[in-house]
């Protein structure tokens, strides 16, 4: 362990001086606001739908307030040093999930559809607000039983065999679960689970535990080659392995997203470890190669593709088509200041309206600005992350955090630039917004982790103790 | 490990920035195309989500709107005696769109049209709900009725206009359809409009202003006009030097009359009894050439006349001389609508002064404001005023004593020509029944021009004339133009 303390040493000229303020008060400025906006946002969907101010307001806001304000204290008790932007973020992303949810719940077109479809109609605000709480208990117990990232460092090894079982689960026959193509869900005791959105994170701790390691042989030991540094072949054991992962699951589970995230995931972070811009390269070339050979021989995968290039050509007659069709249609229609919320028709989009469509959801009624706020204040987590990675101070926690980082802001481009018709739309859902328990509890543990980095790499080195020698050196003048 | 990490910060900013432009192309740069893209369900929603403005004739709504149970569409169209009114109107129906007046005037009816963007912004502030303006129509609710209920179960049609200013009065259509019965988006809708668009009576054809038929007869009253205007004839009673029967030139084919002496007669008797022969000949006279001009100037040719619902074409074509000859009979390839007639009476009546026929009068905002009002222009000085007043006579001749006499009435002078128009293969199928006349008020000004066609009578076809079975219908809707105005 000694070239960690060694790098850690040499990368130190980041930190922030020594008694740096904690930053706590920010926060909690912060998340006022985080939870006043929610709030008058639930109001003005009552307003417009039904026009009352809901009666569940002052439920709704004392419970986003309670959530918010646990957290806060916890924060304020265990990671004194925390970045001050993360928490606000996700509570304000979370509030305004809820709200639009709650929104959809009251959509006669989407009751009329579930009850044509199951034969009942249940609201999902409920469930989410539930899941919610599930998050927050998840944040805080990480924060309060995790005094420091770098135990995780231990479990390198289980990591990848957890993550693996993770990710093939929803392809064992019985326990997977199709949901409009995708198979990347899992049902267990009545309950729907995405297991990916669990295993981005896991998988993130087996890539920095084995790149911390592996780094000075996947970086030194190289070839020149057309002013690349090309690996040897045995280091490139592992990015295939990888590769043929996230190619299986592509192939299987039919969803580029996953696939995606994976592995650009692990080329972020082997890019990170080893500095090498061949592996960049290397990636790009296997990811690109992969993708166009799997689009011309998976015919599902093609059906994706042709929605994705010509939404309103096939409009007519493919379900995929019109769903994405419907989704840029919602964009469009909401324009620069959008509808105003409750009164767009973004329930045209039907089912996965409050889920995988969410987001479209946001373009009709908020509009490019409303939008545009929520890219930002993504593209904000994404950033402070990544300061997050640069600010501290141990190689293990470097790589974990640009790899949270890195999958989130994967995520955030692969889901919104599916529904906006930018690449072809997979199963995954946006952080936060998106109705479903998997993905709001699994988010909440990564700002966790972000936040005990931060923290880490914030909080001011010990005082050195006082040279018992020096109160005994007199100086004598003479 | 920093420099690399700050490149992935750059790479993850990146990724923001491409949604940010995607986003901007998207509900920006393409937005207005997205709001109205044929797929969008959003533009029908809309229509549909107040009650829809109405269309209004003589002071009262023909249409309606009513609530529905739906989920997407609050009201749909209702219709007050649909089946009259159809022709008129249109439809608009959620499940097969709109059409005419109620396709044309949609901004007004809806409350989006952009000369009411100012009321609307107010009315979003003030927090008023937006309203449907109302299209007032030219129509007269007595002379439609009149029409309609003339044409009764007989397939046809009828137009009728004000010659002095163009206002279309009656545009009927039979057999007909209620545009109420299909004006929702259930599967019963859908089934009635696909049954009405299947058909085989097409009973959703608006006959007076989108079909053309054979104008028989009645063209004469144009080869008449030809004549007349280019000197081929001296006069209206002076011999006009035509043998019966009359070969036909270039053709070894004769062309004979249905009745009557016509050898040699004069212009007034020959369409007094509607001699083929004497039309013929003054057709092949005046030429191909003068034909088509003249056809012209009565609205012929003419591929975008709008009232403002597009009519169709009526055709005069360039032909050889013995097809012109026969065109000269309305018997060739020229062919009319019920509402290019109406134009034709309507010009004599007024003195040869074709006015632009039109059926929109004002529309008007949600609170009854006038935002349009429709001023009359003219179309054509189809004849001179000296060549107007000599066809006038003629036509008041064949009704006074000629083959119209069954549309005159009394106390009134009416000037009118009969038509009946063979088609089918040599003569196969019923005739078609024409009419066309006006009626003409105590100052000599004319109120009304109409033309009348009834597409096969059900009695046998000997017995299918214009004069027999058209020319009471436009007795009717003449009286009740001229029983209104007083």
């Amino acid at each position: 362990m000694s070239s960690t303390t060694n790098t850690s040493t040499q990368h130190t000229s980041t930190i922030g001086a020594i008694g740096a303020p904690s930053r706590r008060n920010t926060e909690l400025g912060l998340l006022l606001f985080a939870v006043a906006i929610p709030v008058f946002a639930y109001a003005n969907v009552g307003l417009a739908i039904n026009g009352e101010v809901p009666s569940g307001l002052l439920a709704y806001g004392l419970g986003l307030g309670l959530l918010a304000g646990v957290g806060h204290l916890v924060v304020r008790k265990f990671a004194a040093y925390a970045d001050p932007l993360l928490l606000p973020l996700a509570t304000l992303l979370n509030g305004l999930g809820l709200v639009v949810i709650w929104r959809l719940d009251q959509s006669e077109r989407l009751q009329q559809l579930a009850e044509r479809a199951y034969g009942t109609f249940s609201p999902s605000a409920p469930n989410q607000l539930m899941f919610s709480a599930a998050g927050l208990a998840l944040f805080v117990a990480v924060l309060v039983f995790m005094k420091d990232h770098r135990i995780l460092q231990r479990y390198t090894y289980i990591s990848m065999a957890v993550a693996l079982v993770l990710l093939l689960l929803p392809l064992v026959p019985g326990v997977g679960a199709d949901v409009f193509g995708a198979k990347i869900w899992i049902n267990v005791a009545g309950f729907s689970i995405q297991p990916g959105e669990f295993a981005k994170i896991i998988i993130a701790i087996f890539f920095a535990g084995y790149l911390m390691v592996k780094r000075d042989a996947l970086a030194l030991a190289s070839r020149r080659f057309m002013g690349l540094y090309l690996p040897r072949g045995r280091d490139l054991g592992p990015i295939i392995t990888i590769w043929a992962v996230s190619l299986l699951i592509l192939i299987f589970e039919n969803d580029l997203g996953s696939s995606l995230l994976f592995f650009g995931m692990f080329v972020i972070m082997l890019y990170v470890a080893t500095e090498r811009t061949s592996w960049i390269v290397i990636g790009l070339l296997m990811s690109a190669g992969g993708a166009v050979g799997v689009a011309s021989f998976a015919s599902h995968v093609q059906a994706r593709v042709d929605a994705w290039l010509d939404p309103f050509g096939c409009y007519k007659t493919s379900g995929a088509c019109e769903q994405i069709g419907q989704s840029i249609m919602s964009f469009g229609s909401g324009g620069v200041m959008g509808t105003g919320l409750g009164q767009g028709n973004s329930d045209l989009i039907g089912f996965a309206a409050n889920s995988d469509f969410i987001f479209s959801t946001f373009g009709e009624e908020l509009g490019l600005a409303g939008v545009m706020a929520v890219l930002l204040m993504y593209g904000l987590i994404i950033e402070r992350g990544i300061r997050t990675a640069l600010a501290a101070r141990d190689p293990f926690g470097k790589l974990f955090a640009v790899g949270l980082s890195g999958a989130f802001a994967l995520q955030i481009f692969v889901v919104a630039g599916g529904v906006m018709g930018l690449i072809p739309l997979t199963g995954m859902t946006m952080p936060f917004l998106a109705a479903g328990g998997s993905s709001v509890i699994a988010n909440w543990a990564l700002i966790a982790i972000l936040i005990r980095i931060s923290d880490t790499a914030r909080r001011p080195a010990p005082t050195p103790a006082s040279n018992p020698d020096a109160e005994m050196t007199q100086v004598v003048r003479p | 490990m920093n420099k690399p990490l700050r490149r992935i910060a750059i790479f993850c900013g990146l990724l923001v920035l491409t949604l940010l432009i995607r986003d901007n192309w998207l509900q920006y740069a393409q937005a207005d195309q997205l709001k109205s893209h044929e797929f969008n369900r959003r533009v029908a929603i809309e229509r549909y989500a107040t009650p829809r403005g109405d269309i209004i004739v003589d002071g009262q709504a023909i249409t309606g709107s009513a609530a529905t149970e739906g989920t997407d569409y609050k009201y749909k169209r209702t219709w007050k005696n649909g089946e009259m009114w159809a022709p008129v109107t249109g439809y608009a129906s959620q499940i097969v769109g709109a059409t005419q007046l109620e396709s044309l005037e949609d901004g007004i009816l809806t409350g989006n049209d952009d000369r009411l963007f100012f009321r609307n912004t107010l009315d979003m502030i003030t927090g008023k709900k937006k309203e449907g303006g109302q299209v007032v129509t030219t129509l007269s609710a007595a002379a439609q009725k009149a029409a309609f209920e003339g044409l009764g179960d007989r397939k046809g049609a009828v137009a009728a206009l004000d010659p002095t200013t163009g206002a279309v009065l009656a545009l009927a259509s039979t057999p007909s359809y209620d545009p109420s019965t299909f004006a929702g988006i259930s599967t019963k809708d859908s089934e009635t409009f696909q049954k009405l668009d299947k058909d085989e009576d097409k009973p959703m054809l608006n006959r007076a202003l989108r079909e053309t038929y054979p104008p028989g007869s009645t063209f004469k009253v144009v080869t008449a006009a030809a004549a007349l205007e280019s000197g081929k004839v001296d006069g209206i009673d002076s011999a006009t030097d035509t043998p019966d029967p009359y070969p036909l030139p270039l053709s070894t084919k004769p062309l004979t009359n249905e009745h009557g002496n016509c050898e040699n007669v004069s212009l007034r008797e020959a369409l007094r009894i509607s001699c083929n022969t004497v039309f013929g000949k003054l057709s092949d006279d005046v030429g191909n050439e003068e034909m088509i001009k003249q056809a012209k100037k009565f609205g012929f040719d003419d591929p975008e006349l709008d009232i403002p619902v597009r009519a169709a074409e009526s055709v005069y074509p360039e032909d050889n001389r013995p097809q012109n000859a026969m065109a000269g009979i309305g018997q060739a390839s020229n062919r009319a609508t019920p509402l290019q007639m109406a134009m034709v009476a309507a010009a004599v009546a007024n003195d040869g002064k074709l006015m632009k026929p039109y059926m929109v009068d004002q529309l008007k905002a949600p609170n009854l404001d006038a935002i349009e009002t429709h001023e009359p222009e003219e179309y054509s000085q189809a004849v001179s005023p000296e060549t107007a007043q000599a066809l006038q006579e003629m036509m008041e001749t064949v009704v006074k004593d000629g083959t119209g006499s069954k549309a005159a009435i009394d106390g009134v002078t009416v000037g009118g020509k009969t038509g009946t128009a063979q088609h089918g293969l040599n003569n196969s199928e019923k005739p078609y029944a024409w009419f066309i006349s006006y009626a003409k008020a105590d100052d000599g000004s004319s109120p009304v021009a109409v033309a009348v066609v009834v597409e096969d009578g059900s009695a046998n076809r000997d017995d299918i004339s214009g004069g027999g079975l058209a020319a009471p219908i436009a007795k009717s809707v003449m009286q009740a133009v001229l029983d209104s105005k007083q």
